[in-house]
């Protein structure tokens, strides 16, 4: 399975992205620059965390209309499994990919620190490696983590199941719900304010969101490996 | 040419954490009469004359770009700048 790690001006997770998949989890990975033509040769795409093009305007808004953009949107469409982490998420919401919008953390305060979080959904490619409700140690580090949506969106989030992460006791910025992660409808696409890829290793703190590629390699294999 | 002014604030029915350290500072500062701070963005933008009328290209940019509709209100005036 080869994955691409896109890479915007200001992207600054896209190393621990690459890092994640190719060292700790073993598959391929190659960096795709943001004015790229094609993602063709990707099984699975995933946006980085970071401050894409100096979070100018609104975080995730000008790297929405960059040129990759509309290769993801069609990888999304394909049913390939897309992953966007912290301003990956942002700017998944901003492409309109995922429902919703950030706001600023209600402490108005940038965190940086590891929190608690419940899987909420463990039925998504993403998360089926994990228990359901399992608790995990995952690093957050943003800004602007807030989450938000209208009632409507929210009760169709929660009949669909759409919310795989929930921040566990306390919740570092406010989001509705402890929302920390939300799927798209079909499945495929998922956006996170923690960085699972901060948490590969037991030497720098835990490995917690190791299970989070290894459940996308495992639904990939299982669909397109003979005898997997 | 046109000048046009966007201002872009957060909707109603959203709270506006910055807005609402605002207001706690002022009335710390005794303007206890300021009932609600709401923070946003100004932007003016200098548009060319073309066959497109302005307030619709600039509706579409507010829409696609300039504001995030899920969670922002915008509202914008024209004026006619004066050729120099």
């Amino acid at each position: 399975m080869k994955f691409a790690v896109i890479v915007f001006p200001g992207s600054n997770c896209d190393i621990d992205m690459y890092h994640a998949v190719k060292d700790e989890l073993g598959a391929e990975a190659e960096y795709v620059w943001h004015d790229a033509e094609s993602l063709d040769e990707y099984d699975g795409i995933l946006l980085p965390g970071g401050f894409s093009y100096g979070d100018y305007l609104r975080s995730g808004a000008v790297a929405r209309f960059s040129n990759v953009m509309k290769e993801v949107v069609k990888a999304a469409e394909a049913g390939k499994p897309v992953l966007g982490v912290c301003n990956g998420f942002q700017v998944l919401l901003e492409a309109g990919l995922l429902p919703g919008a950030m706001r600023r953390n209600d402490s108005l305060k940038f965190i940086c620190r590891s929190v608690e979080l419940k899987v909420a959904n463990n039925e998504t490619m993403f998360s089926s490696s994990y228990e359901k409700n399992e608790v995990i140690q995952i690093p957050i580090a943003h800004g602007e983590g807030n989450y938000y949506c209208d009632e409507a969106t929210l009760a169709k989030l929660q009949e669909n199941n759409q919310i795989v992460f929930t921040y566990n006791g306390t919740n570092p910025n406010g989001s509705l719900e402890n929302i920390a992660g939300i799927i798209n409808e079909k499945g495929n696409v998922l956006g996170m304010m923690p960085h699972p890829e901060r948490a590969v290793d037991e030497l720098l703190g835990g490995a917690d969101g190791l299970k989070l590629f290894q459940s996308i390699v495992k639904q990939w294999r299982e669909a397109h490996v003979v005898n997997a | 040419m046109y000048k046009v002014k966007v201002f872009v604030t957060l909707r109603e029915s959203v709270l506006d954490p910055q807005g609402t350290v605002v207001k706690n500072s002022l009335h710390s500062m005794n303007y206890s009469e300021v009932s609600d701070v709401r923070i946003g963005k100004y932007m003016e933008l200098t548009i060319k004359k073309s066959e497109r009328p302005v307030e619709e290209a600039v509706k579409e940019m507010c829409e696609r770009l300039l504001a995030n509709v899920v969670i922002e209100d915008y509202r914008f005036e024209i004026e006619e700048a004066v050729a120099q």
